[in-house]
């Protein structure tokens, strides 16, 4: 067995694809809990939240180069605190993928908080491991990661509101009440350029960024998550996400972002996410084509994965990658499947 | 007909040279019958003898046990006759040196699998071997090794004994002992016997007389 | 019928228990050495390999700071925020064992502790508590003076401790530091340049460096070697042994085979006999191994620190794959050993073969065959000493060259028996002389037993005290100066200009890695001084070679890369878009890359950037004292910074020593066990003898003046044996150091002989075969006469 792997299941035992390793630490000694009714500080809470267990900065992107192709790309710092708010208790992970319809380049990187090579401050706003880096005011960002393949470096223009998801923020779980604080800039028009094997490509589009943080985000009973961000041709987006339960119910969730920027949400049971086939990734058999319903907003799409092989061969793998989306709406997206392996 | 020996050739060489041993021997033997094979050295007695044990196998004729020819058998088909119905008495006592008296006795019934523990303390009684059963061949003297190998033969209690000079080796007095003995546990088993002697006294003692020269019956 | 005649096999065993304890004996012995030594070397690379990996020396590239100081964390973030993938490593001691603190999270696969992952406590092991990885024997020294948690780990190097890194920093009181930085071996695509981010680091290579594995490998083919003819001797024993039970069995093969058991059962029984023969004796073979092993290890141990500076551990772990590759070894052995024998068995005709023959006479078709054969393996080996090129093809040599001369035994004695017979007069002596030659077959296993124990000893023993010679005249020249002293690069002008009146010269050492005709080469800068125009010796050269250094034309290779490229003095080679011509090759040995000398203002030229920190002193011996305590005063230079050669040429000198110790200890046991092989065969033989002596005795010989010539017999086969095992042997030294050395390693070790040692060995050689003899002929001595007797009454 892997080493890294090995390691990472025990830095990430809440983390939420680390579920179906049950029930390693799911209490939240000593951490705080996200509450409902929680007043957001900007830009305070850009940054890291030490009391908290485990956080994320997940920017994921549908881009186009000159000719019209299609590339989508990953850039993911994740906090996990061992021991909460100290600095030496403090590890950071980072991910960074870049998929075009035919490769899927992925790297990860880790650090402890207390060298400081890793870390995250809200002001400057500046999140980093090693050289790779997401920085600026949260108007404009740049943002930069690679491997011995691949590397990017991109200009980030935020061009809208900044979304709260479930209720201002509070986003539930599960039935029994497990939340997160989770809130989105869903608004990112991106440039830059990615350095590929077969060369430099210049490319143009869209980037979602997803803020989270909590200390017990998902249930026992729950194996793993679907999660979907879609941007329609309409301007409207939407985010939802179904968990998978071991019964072989789902709990789902969505939230409904309209072109000028309002938000609604959806509690359980109103998204549904139904697969219409599997593909086998050089790692797990997962689902790379999805109907997605929001009958309240008369959604009925097929979401089809750009390249179905976006298997992330991490420490602990998942998958994710770029979707275009067909049927009531047209677009593009991001899909991320966990715990299928 | 116990044994049936038809047209039996046989040929060796040695060095450069063949020599044919037996040329077309015919030979029968009734089942409890006792006959003697005479014949001067090189006469192909010994030869003849072999190949109805099974030891070698003829170049022409058939040999027939209880109807059945082995020469077409296989090594182990051989072997596996020599084991249970074919009793061979060598004239080289051929015992096993690290094996007890007790043991060489017991022997070849162990391997066929019939040892009779009755029949095999009856056979060492009457061989005189009681208070030699825990000595080793090689304490013994050849007249009592002889008994010994007589002892193992008898013991499976076979169809057809062969004996190839079982004398030959012994001083004249313990000769005499140990065929009368022999002669009669023979008798005992009602087994057919194929002796192989050079003396007429011996031969004389038997049901019947086959000569052998140069390779033929005469 | 199995059992039965299984029982019956066995039986033999029963009466002839002295057979029965040769053969076991033999596949024991020749077990327990080969797998002894195979233990030592096995732990010593184990120790090597959980050395590399705890401290990542030999698999990666690192950085240092230039100066030899610490690195501070914020270089540490600099790096990787500049995209270099560097793990830190803090070092220190506690009580004597070396701790190190490593990052687990950044540290190259399989640098952190692999219980690591076992126990299962990352969180554990990355806060504050801390948990300590070792061996139990490192662990105890902190026993008591750490709160962390200790847990053994057999994976890690000897000696040695491995922590977090900070927790590291803590215990070792160095908060904030870090001593060196792995580089990964995979790196992203964009990085800033080292001179950017940390100038004041150096990188260091991985095969520069320390690669012990490559160094010690020379030693490790010694004992190797030794093994396998321990083993040979072994495997001698052992188809003697087989061969004779054979023999013997004739006649009762055939007995079994006429009642009715066939021949493939029959065979296959004594297969499965000699298989459980194998296993009880390979059992007891690698119990045996084991103590051996144990008993040389701390030798083994001490050697390769002292040589090397490897850390090997003293003690043995108990390794499970030992007894699998024991019992094989027996196995396989006992299996080659007795092809022939079954061979044979397979081939006997029931009809025949029922007599004894004690022996098989060397004369006509086997004779020839045995001719044959050792001339096969003489054109063999003179094909392979010619183009040997490799460690197989190395081996493969030794093998032809001994397994003729084995073979060419038997022919040889027989000539020289054959010579004494001619020579000698009296009835008496021509009777000795020719039954002498008639015992000859059945003893000859025995003594090429002791053609191959003595030959190793001649040959080992010359490899090791040449290797001791060379090596010690190599430090003479290496080691020149009296004090060797390491500064920091910017004190170096004012501490040289201090001392430059103080001393008779100052040699400065400095060198730069270049390739030349494509090899990695380390180019050192010489000041041409008379210290190395008296002690320099060369392998070959042209006329004054320093001199045509100094003119600034001539440059110097070592042996290896001299060897690799096929460049000798003469040839014009390239370096740095100059020319130079090869002026003299020399020695180097136990470095594993190429190295070059040109002259110090040349090197300056070529590498401007490089400047001298290492230095060598020229002064009185009786000065060194004074100057080492002024250097102390003045500047602040300790002792861990000068080098007294002559404390180094003592310590080479003693480490040495040790080294013979375990050579010693190896030599006796294979003459123990080539004394084992004579008596064996000379006690099986002695029953068949009787028949042999008895007419002799008959005609007036007494029984106490046969024993004293079996004992004479004995000593003049051993004698004769003795007379060709020594050229023997050094042939074999000659192939270990010539051909196998330069194959493996490139250099070639000049050849010494030492006549004392060969004449102290023959003498022991001696001793072991009248010892072996002695037994036998006492028993012949007191054989009573009624056995001799029993031969003319027992006629059959």
């Amino acid at each position: 067995m892997n080493v890294r792997l090995l390691l990472f299941l025990l830095i990430w035992p809440t983390s939420i694809w680390a579920q179906g390793f049950a029930g390693l630490g799911t209490d939240a000694e000593g951490f705080s809990v996200p509450e409902r009714g929680y007043v957001f500080d900007f830009p305070a809470d850009h940054g890291a939240h030490p009391d908290y267990r485990i956080e994320w900065w997940y920017l994921t992107a549908n881009m186009q180069d000159a000719e019209g192709r299609d590339y989508g790309l990953q850039w993911t710092l994740f906090r996990s605190a061992l021991i909460p708010d100290e600095i030496d208790g403090q590890i950071f992970m980072g991910h960074a993928a870049v998929t075009t319809p035919d490769d899927h380049y992925v790297t990860e990187r880790l650090a402890r908080g207390s060298l400081g090579h890793a870390g995250v401050t809200a002001e400057p706003f500046e999140a980093w491991i090693d050289e790779w880096q997401m920085v600026g005011d949260m108007e404009v960002l740049s943002l930069k990661a690679g491997s011995d393949e691949f590397s990017y470096e991109l200009e980030l223009r935020n061009e809208g509101p900044l979304i709260f998801h479930g209720d201002a923020g509070y986003s539930v779980k599960s039935a029994e009440g497990q939340a997160s604080h989770y809130y989105s800039l869903p608004y990112l028009a991106l440039s830059g350029t990615l350095a590929l094997p077969e060369g430099e490509v210049e490319v143009t589009g869209e980037a979602w960024l997803d803020r989270e943080w909590s200390s017990q985000p998902l249930s026992d009973t729950q194996t793993g998550w679907d999660w979907f961000s879609l941007s329609f041709e309409s301007g409207d987006k939407m985010m939802g996400f179904a968990l998978r339960q071991t019964d072989g119910s789902v709990y789902t969730y969505a939230t409904w972002i309209a072109l000028e920027g309002e938000t609604q949400a959806y509690p359980d049971g109103a998204l549904s996410a139904t697969p219409l086939e599997t593909s086998q990734t050089s790692g797990a058999e997962v689902p790379t084509k999805w109907r997605v319903e929001l009958p309240d907003r008369g959604v009925d799409v097929e979401v089809q994965a750009i390249n179905p092989n976006a298997w992330m061969t991490t420490s602990v793998p998942y998958w994710e990658g770029p979707v275009t989306i067909s049927g009531s709406h047209k677009g593009r997206g991001y899909l991320e499947m966990t715990g299928y392996e | 007909m116990l044994l049936r020996a038809r047209d039996v050739s046989k040929t060796y060489s040695i060095a450069d040279q063949t020599l044919q041993v037996l040329r077309g021997v015919d030979l029968d033997l009734a089942a409890s019958e006792t006959l003697a094979l005479t014949g001067e050295s090189g006469s192909g007695k010994s030869t003849l003898l072999h190949l109805v044990g099974g030891l070698d196998v003829p170049d022409a004729g058939s040999i027939e046990i209880e109807g059945t020819d082995i020469a077409g058998r296989s090594d182990a088909e051989r072997a596996h006759l020599r084991r249970t119905d074919i009793g061979v008495v060598f004239q080289q006592f051929n015992l096993i040196p690290s094996l007890t008296v007790a043991d060489n006795i017991a022997f070849q019934a162990r391997l066929a699998g019939s040892a009779d523990k009755e029949w095999i303390a009856y056979l060492g009684q009457t061989l005189g071997l009681e208070d030699q059963l825990s000595k080793y061949p090689e304490q013994l003297s050849g007249g009592q090794q002889q008994r010994v190998a007589i002892g193992r033969t008898l013991a499976v209690r076979p169809k057809l004994v062969l004996a190839d000079e079982p004398t030959g080796n012994l001083d004249e007095a313990s000769a005499q002992t140990v065929m009368d003995l022999f002669l009669k546990l023979v008798g005992e088993t009602r087994a057919g016997l194929l002796l192989v002697t050079h003396s007429k006294s011996l031969a004389s003692r038997l049901d019947r007389n086959v000569h052998l020269s140069v390779g033929v019956v005469s | 019928m199995i059992r039965t005649t299984l029982a019956a096999l066995m039986s033999y065993w029963r009466r002839n228990l002295l057979q029965l304890i040769t053969l076991l004996a033999g596949i024991a012995l020749a077990t327990a050495l080969w797998s002894g030594v195979q233990a030592v070397n096995a732990e010593a690379r184990a120790s090597y390999d959980a050395a590399a990996a705890t401290l990542g020396e030999g698999r990666f590239d690192h950085l240092r700071a230039a100066d030899g100081g610490s690195i501070d964390q914020e270089t540490f973030v600099a790096l990787r925020r500049a995209g270099w993938l560097v793990s830190p490593i803090v070092e220190g001691r506690i009580n004597g064992v070396r701790v190190i603190g490593l990052d687990a999270l950044t540290a190259p696969i399989g640098i952190a502790p692999v219980s690591l992952t076992e126990q299962a406590d990352l969180g554990a092991f990355l806060s504050g508590g801390g948990q300590i990885f070792g061996r139990p024997d490192a662990l105890a020294a902190l026993e008591g003076t750490v709160e962390a948690e200790l847990i053994a780990d057999p994976n890690i190097a000897p000696q040695t401790l491995t922590t977090d890194l900070v927790f590291a920093q803590e215990l070792l009181g160095r908060e904030g530091e870090i001593d060196r930085l792995l580089i990964a071996t995979v790196q992203p695509k964009q990085q800033a340049t080292l001179a950017e981010i940390a100038p004041n680091l150096t990188r260091i290579s991985a095969q520069s460096g320390s690669d012990i594995g490559r160094l010690t490998d020379s030693f490790h083919l010694n004992l190797t070697a030794f093994g396998f003819l321990s083993f040979a001797v072994g495997f001698f024993i052992v188809h003697s042994a087989i061969g004779l039970a054979f023999e013997q069995r004739r006649p009762m093969i055939r007995t079994i085979r006429a009642l009715g058991v066939p021949l493939n059962i029959l065979l296959a029984l004594m297969m499965v006999e000699l298989i459980l023969f194998a296993l009880i004796a390979g059992v007891a073979g690698v119990i045996l191994g084991y103590f051996i092993a144990s008993a040389l290890l701390p030798d083994v141990a001490a050697t390769l620190q002292g040589l090397y500076g490897a850390n090997v551990s003293g003690t043995l772990a108990f390794r499970a794959s030992w007894w699998a590759t024991g019992l094989l070894i027996a196995l396989g052995g006992t299996t080659i050993a007795s092809v022939s024998a079954f061979l044979k068995l397979a081939k006997m005709p029931l009809l025949a073969g029922g007599q004894i023959r004690a022996h098989v006479m060397v004369a006509g078709r086997r004779a020839a065959v045995l001719a044959i054969l050792a001339a096969a393996c003489a054109v063999l080996a003179v094909i392979l000493a010619a183009t040997a090129d490799g460690l197989v093809s190395g081996f493969a040599l030794l093998a032809s060259v001994l397994i003729g001369a084995a073979l060419a035994l038997p022919l040889i004695l027989d000539q020289m028996l054959r010579a004494s017979q001619s020579l000698s007069s009296g009835a008496k002596a021509q009777w000795f002389w020719a039954d002498t030659r008639q015992q000859l077959p059945g003893l000859s296993l025995a003594l090429m037993a002791l053609l191959l124990a003595m030959a190793a000893n001649v040959g080992v023993s010359t490899m090791v005290s040449s290797f001791r010679l060379t090596f010690v005249d190599f430090l003479d020249q290496r080691l020149a100066s009296e004090l060797y002293l390491t500064v920091e690069e910017d004190r170096a002008k004012e501490i040289t200009g201090y001392l430059e009146p103080r001393v008779d010269a100052i040699l400065p050492i400095v060198s730069a890695e270049a390739q030349i005709k494509g090899v990695e080469t380390e180019v050192f800068g010489a000041r041409v001084h008379s210290t190395q125009r008296d002690n320099w010796t060369f392998l070959d050269a042209m006329a004054d070679p320093w001199d045509q250094v100094a003119g600034g034309a001539g440059i110097l290779l070592n042996e290896q890369l001299a060897r690799r490229t096929d460049t000798w003095p003469g040839a014009i080679v390239a370096l740095g878009g100059q020319s130079f011509e090869v002026v003299g090759v020399y020695g180097d040995y136990g470095n594993p890359i190429g190295q070059a000398i040109v002259s110090e203002e040349v090197f300056a030229e070529l590498y401007p950037e490089e400047i001298a920190n290492n230095f060598g002193l020229r002064i009185s011996v009786d000065q060194v004292d004074d100057l080492l305590s002024d250097l102390e005063t003045q500047f602040g230079i300790s002792s861990e910074n000068v080098i007294n050669q002559a404390e180094i040429k003592a310590f080479s000198l003693q480490v040495f020593e040790r080294t013979f110790t375990v050579t010693a200890a190896l030599n006796v046991l294979t003459l123990a066990v080539a004394g084992f092989a004579i008596l064996m065969s000379l006690l099986t033989l002695a029953a068949m003898r009787v028949p042999q002596l008895a007419p002799v005795w008959a005609v007036g010989i007494t029984r106490r003046s046969l024993g004293q010539l079996e004992l004479l017999r004995a000593l003049i086969l051993a004698f004769f044996t003795i007379l060709i095992a020594v050229p023997l042997g050094i042939v074999l030294a000659w192939v270990l150091l010539a051909v196998v050395n330069v194959a493996a390693f490139g250099w070639k070790l000049p050849l010494f002989l030492f006549p004392a040692d060969y004449l102290q060995l023959a003498i022991l050689s001696l001793l072991a075969a009248a010892l072996a003899a002695f037994w036998p002929a006492l028993k012949l001595t007191r054989l009573r006469p009624a056995e001799l007797l029993k031969v003319f009454a027992n006629e059959r």
